[in-house]
C-alpha cells in the first residue's frame, strides 16, 4: 500500500488533536488531544520506518510513547492538584502570566 | 652571619614587631606594646650593627652585596626578584634610621601613655620603621617604589593617627595626595629607565645607563627630574613642600621620628642612590641644587614668623632639608649624607624636648603663650638648648661641621655654585636667628601661669582643645590623652633625650675638616664611580667655610638676644613697621593660598561641574534613555503575553505550519 495514506491519516489525527487543544477549554479535554496529535506523530514515524525498512522510526516512535506517559503523568498529577485547590476547570481562567 | 643575613633580620624584626602589636594588642597591658616596638627596633639597630661590622671586613672593593630570596615579578622582559642590595650608603641609612627610631619608641612609650590608641600607635610606628628600611636596602626600582609608597602610607595614618581631630585627617590626606604626586614620579621614571636599559635592579640600570645615555641627553634628564619629583614630594621641598608642616598635627614623636629624622630625608638619600644618573644629567642635579637652595631659604624664613612651636620646627626641617638636597646635588655626597645624620640627631632631640614642653603647657602649642619655663623644665631647657645650638651652628657642635662641610663643596665648585653657598649662608644667620627666638621666648622671660604652677609642683591642666582651631576635642580618640607627660618626671623620655643631647654634640667629632673623615671614607665605596670622587675641597676654602659659619651662628644667636631679651618687643613693632614682609612671610610665601587658587578650587569647580551637570545630563540622560528604551520595547513584547494557554497554542501551531509550509515551497 501507498505510504500516501497512512500519512493522510497521521495528519487527519493530527489535526483533530490539534483543533481540541485550540478550541477546548476543559484541560482534561486538552490533554487528550494532546495525546492524540503525539499518536499521529508515532504513526507517521512507524510509517516511514516501514518504508525505509530501517528500525530508527520504529525506536523514535517508543521514545515518544515514553515521553507522552511521563507527560501524561504530570499533566493528570496537574489537574488533580488543580481540582483539589478548587481552581476553576478551565484553561482560560488560569491566566496569571498575563504580561 | 653573612651582611645581608644581618640586613634581611633588620628588614623583618620590624615587620614581626608591627604585626605582632596590631594582632595582640588587646593582650597588652599597660605600657608593653610601647616596650615590645622599641625592644624591635633596638634588635633592628644590633643587628644593623652587625651588618656594618660583617661589611667592613670585606675588603672596599667587595663591599656591594646582593641578596634575593626569591622571584618578585617576572613577566615579559620584566625580571625583578625580592632582592636587597647592601653597601655602605644602605647600611647608614640602616643605622641611622633603626639608631633614631630606637631612641624615638623609648620616648614615646612613656609620652603616649595614657592615650587611648598606644598599642595602635606602636603598630604603626614600627610598620614605618619596616617601610623605611625597605626603602633603603631595596635592590631594584620596583621594592624602593613598594617602600617608598608603605611609607607614604604610614605617614598618612600617623599624621591623622586622632582620627577625631578634623585637621588632623584633613592633614593625612594632604601629604598623602602630595605624595602620591611623587610616587607617580617615581614609577614613571622607572618605566623609562626600563624601556631604554632594560633593567630594573640597581646595579644593571647604573652599569647601563652610561652606555645608553649620552650626557644630558632628553631621556635622562626627564628620568631624574622624575625622580627629583618624588625625591622632593617626600622630602618637602619646593614646590611639593606645602603637606609637611600640616603635618605636625600627628603625635610629637611622629613629628620628631617621620617627619624630622628619617621619613622626609628619604628623597635625599633617593638623590644619593640615583647619584650615576644625576651625574649623567648635570642639568637636572644643578636644578635640583636650585631648588634645595630656594627652599633653604624660603623655609628658613617662614620659620621666623610662625608662632605655632611644632611647625617653626618643621619649617626649620624643610630648611635643613634643603642643604641635604642641595649637598648631594652637587656631589658633596658625604657632606649630605653627614648632614642628614646630624640633623637626625639634633632634630629629633628639638621635637622631644617640644614635645615635653608642649606637654607642660597641656597640649598648647603657641609660643606667644609660653615665656619662663626655664625654671620649671630644667631638663628640656638643657636638652632643647643643645638641640637649638647644633641647628644654630654654634662652633664644635655637629650642625656646624655637617652644613659648612656642604658650603665648603658648594665654593669649591665655583662659578655659579658660589650663589648657593651665599643662599646657605643667610639660610643659616635666619635659623640660628629663629633657633634661639623660640629659646628666648620659651625659656626665657617672666615664667607665665603653667611654668609658675609646675614649679610649684603641678602639672597643668587643660580641657583638650584642638592647637590649631581651639575647637573642643573629641575624647574618643581626639586629643593626646588625658595624661601629659613631660621628660622631667619620665626617665624613658629623659634617657632618649640625653642619648641624642650627647650625639648632637659629638656627631661632629666624626668628621671634623683636615682632622677625621669617617662618614666619607666609608661612604667612599658607594660612591667610588662618581665624578667628583676626588675632589678635595681646599684647605682655604674650608677654613672660609668655618669661619663664615661659625660668625653667621653667633651673629644669628647675638640678633636673637638682642630683639628679644635686650628689646622685648621690638619684633612686634618690626612687624607693624613692614605689615607686607610680615604678611609674605606668615603667609608662608602665599604657597598654600597659591595651591588653593591654582589647584584646589579649579578641581573642587570641576568636581561640582561632574556632580551638578555631567552626572545629571550626561550620565543621568544615558541611565534614563536605556531604561525607557527598554520599557517602550517591551510594552509592544507584553501584548503577546496573554496568560491565555490557547493563545500559545494557536501561536505555536500557526508557527509550525507556516515553517513547514516554507520549507515545502522553497524545497520545490
Amino acid at each position: 500500500m501507498d505510504i500516501v495514506w497512512y500519512l493522510v491519516l497521521s495528519a487527519l489525527i493530527f489535526s483533530i488533536g490539534a483543533v481540541g487543544v485550540l478550541t477546548r477549554r476543559s484541560p482534561l479535554v486538552v490533554l487528550i488531544c494532546l495525546e492524540l496529535m503525539l499518536n499521529a506523530g508515532n504513526l507517521a514515524l512507524v510509517a516511514f520506518a516501514r518504508m525505509t525498512g530501517t528500525a530508527d522510526g520504529q525506536i523514535f516512535a517508543l521514545i515518544v510513547m515514553i515521553v507522552a506517559a511521563a507527560e501524561v503523568v504530570v499533566g493528570l498529577g496537574l489537574i488533580v492538584a488543580m481540582y483539589r485547590n478548587r481552581v476553576p476547570m478551565d484553561v482560560d481562567e488560569l491566566s496569571e502570566l498575563r504580561g | 652571619m653573612n651582611a645581608t643575613t644581618y640586613a634581611w633580620l633588620v628588614l623583618s624584626i620590624p615587620l614581626a614587631g608591627a604585626a605582632g602589636i596590631a594582632l595582640a594588642w588587646r593582650w597588652l597591658p599597660g605600657r608593653t606594646a610601647g616596650w615590645i616596638g622599641s625592644a624591635a627596633i633596638g634588635l633592628a639597630f644590633l643587628n644593623s650593627i652587625g651588618a656594618l661590622v660583617m661589611l667592613q671586613d670585606r675588603p672596599a672593593e667587595e663591599r656591594h652585596l646582593r641578596s634575593a630570596l626569591w622571584d618578585y615579578a617576572n613577566t615579559s622582559g620584566i625580571e625583578v626578584q625580592l632582592d636587597i642590595f647592601v653597601d655602605p650608603l644602605a647600611v647608614f641609612m640602616c643605622l641611622v634610621v633603626t639608631g633614631v627610631s630606637f631612641l624615638i619608641h623609648v620616648y614615646s612609650a612613656a609620652y603616649m601613655a595614657g592615650d587611648r590608641g598606644y598599642a595602635r600607635y606602636f603598630s604603626y610606628l614600627n610598620f614605618f620603621v619596616f617601610s623605611m628600611l625597605l626603602l633603603v636596602l631595596a635592590g631594584n626600582f620596583i621594592l624602593l617604589i613598594v617602600g617608598w609608597a608603605f611609607v607614604g602610607f604610614a605617614s598618612y595614618a600617623l599624621i591623622s593617627f586622632w582620627y577625631r581631630r578634623r585637621t588632623a585627617t584633613y592633614a593625612g590626606m594632604k601629604a598623602f595626595v602630595i605624595n602620591v604626586v611623587g610616587d607617580v614620579g617615581l614609577v614613571l621614571a622607572a618605566i623609562l629607565l626600563q624601556r631604554d636599559t632594560g633593567r630594573l635592579d640597581y646595579p644593571g640600570v647604573f652599569e647601563t645607563a652610561p652606555r645608553v645615555f649620552e650626557t644630558n641627553e632628553w631621556v635622562i634628564v626627564a628620568v631624574c627630574l622624575l625622580l627629583l619629583l618624588g625625591a622632593f614630594a617626600k622630602s618637602a621641598q619646593i614646590p611639593l613642600h606645602t603637606w609637611l608642616a600640616d603635618a605636625m598635627e600627628g603625635p610629637t614623636p611622629v613629628s620628631a621620628l617621620i617627619h624630622a629624622a628619617t621619613m622626609v630625608t628619604a628623597g635625599v638619600y633617593l638623590i644619593a642612590r640615583m647619584h650615576p644618573l644625576f651625574e649623567l644629567a648635570p642639568t637636572a642635579a644643578d636644578i635640583s641644587a636650585a631648588i634645595g637652595a630656594l627652599t633653604l631659604v624660603f623655609a628658613a624664613s617662614v620659620a621666623l614668623v610662625v608662632t605655632d612651636l611644632k611647625r617653626i620646627i618643621a619649617y626649620s626641617t624643610i630648611s635643613q632639608i634643603g642643604y641635604m638636597v642641595m649637598g648631594v646635588s652637587i656631589a658633596a655626597y658625604g657632606a649630605g649624607m653627614f648632614h642628614l645624620m646630624t640633623h637626625a640627631f639634633f632634630k629629633a632631640l628639638m621635637f622631644m624636648a617640644a614635645g615635653s614642653v608642649i606637654a607642660a603647657m597641656a597640649g598648647s602649642q603657641d609660643i606667644d603663650r609660653m615665656s619662663g619655663l626655664r625654671r620649671a623644665m630644667p631638663f628640656t631647657f638643657a636638652a632643647f638648648l643643645v638641640a637649638a645650638l647644633a641647628l644654630a651652628a654654634f662652633p664644635g657642635l655637629s650642625g656646624y661641621f655637617s652644613k659648612d662641610e656642604v658650603l665648603a663643596f658648594a665654593a669649591e665648585r665655583g662659578g655659579a655654585y658660589w650663589l648657593l653657598y651665599v643662599a646657605g649662608t643667610l639660610a643659616a644667620l635666619m635659623t640660628a636667628f629663629y633657633a634661639f627666638r623660640i629659646v628666648f621666648r620659651v625659656f626665657g622671660g617672666e615664667p607665665n601661669a603653667e611654668a609658675r604652677e609646675l614649679e610649684g609642683g603641678h602639672l597643668h591642666h587643660a580641657e583638650p582643645a584642638n592647637p590649631v582651631t581651639g575647637e573642643p576635642e573629641d575624647t574618643d580618640v581626639g586629643y593626646p590623652g588625658p595624661a601629659h607627660h613631660i621628660a622631667e618626671r619620665e626617665f624613658p623620655m629623659k634617657a632618649a633625650m640625653g642619648l641624642l643631647a650627647v650625639l648632637s654634640v659629638v656627631a661632629g667629632a666624626l668628621q671634623i675638616p683636615g682632622v677625621t673623615h669617617v662618614v666619607e671614607g666609608f661612604l667612599d665605596t658607594t660612591f667610588e664611580d662618581s665624578r667628583f670622587i676626588d675632589t678635595e675641597v681646599s684647605g682655604g676654602l674650608e677654613a672660609l667655610a668655618l669661619i663664615v659659619g661659625a660668625a653667621t651662628g653667633l651673629a644669628g644667636i647675638a640678633l636673637a638676644w638682642l630683639l628679644y631679651v635686650r628689646n622685648p618687643g621690638a619684633t612686634t613693632r618690626l612687624a607693624r613697621r613692614l605689615p607686607r614682609l610680615h604678611g609674605f612671610l606668615a603667609h608662608k610665601w602665599y604657597f598654600d593660598e597659591l595651591y588653593d587658587r591654582t589647584i584646589v578650587r579649579p578641581t573642587a569647580a570641576l568636581g561640582r561641574f561632574s556632580a551638578d551637570v555631567f552626572e545629571r545630563v550626561v550620565v543621568g540622560g544615558l541611565v534614563s534613555g536605556t531604561t525607557f528604551a527598554v520599557r517602550a520595547g517591551n510594552s509592544i513584547v507584553r501584548v503577546a503575553q496573554t496568560g491565555l494557554l490557547r493563545n500559545y497554542a494557536l501561536l505555536l501551531v500557526t508557527g509550525v505550519t507556516a515553517l513547514a509550509l516554507y520549507f515545502l515551497v522553497v524545497s520545490r
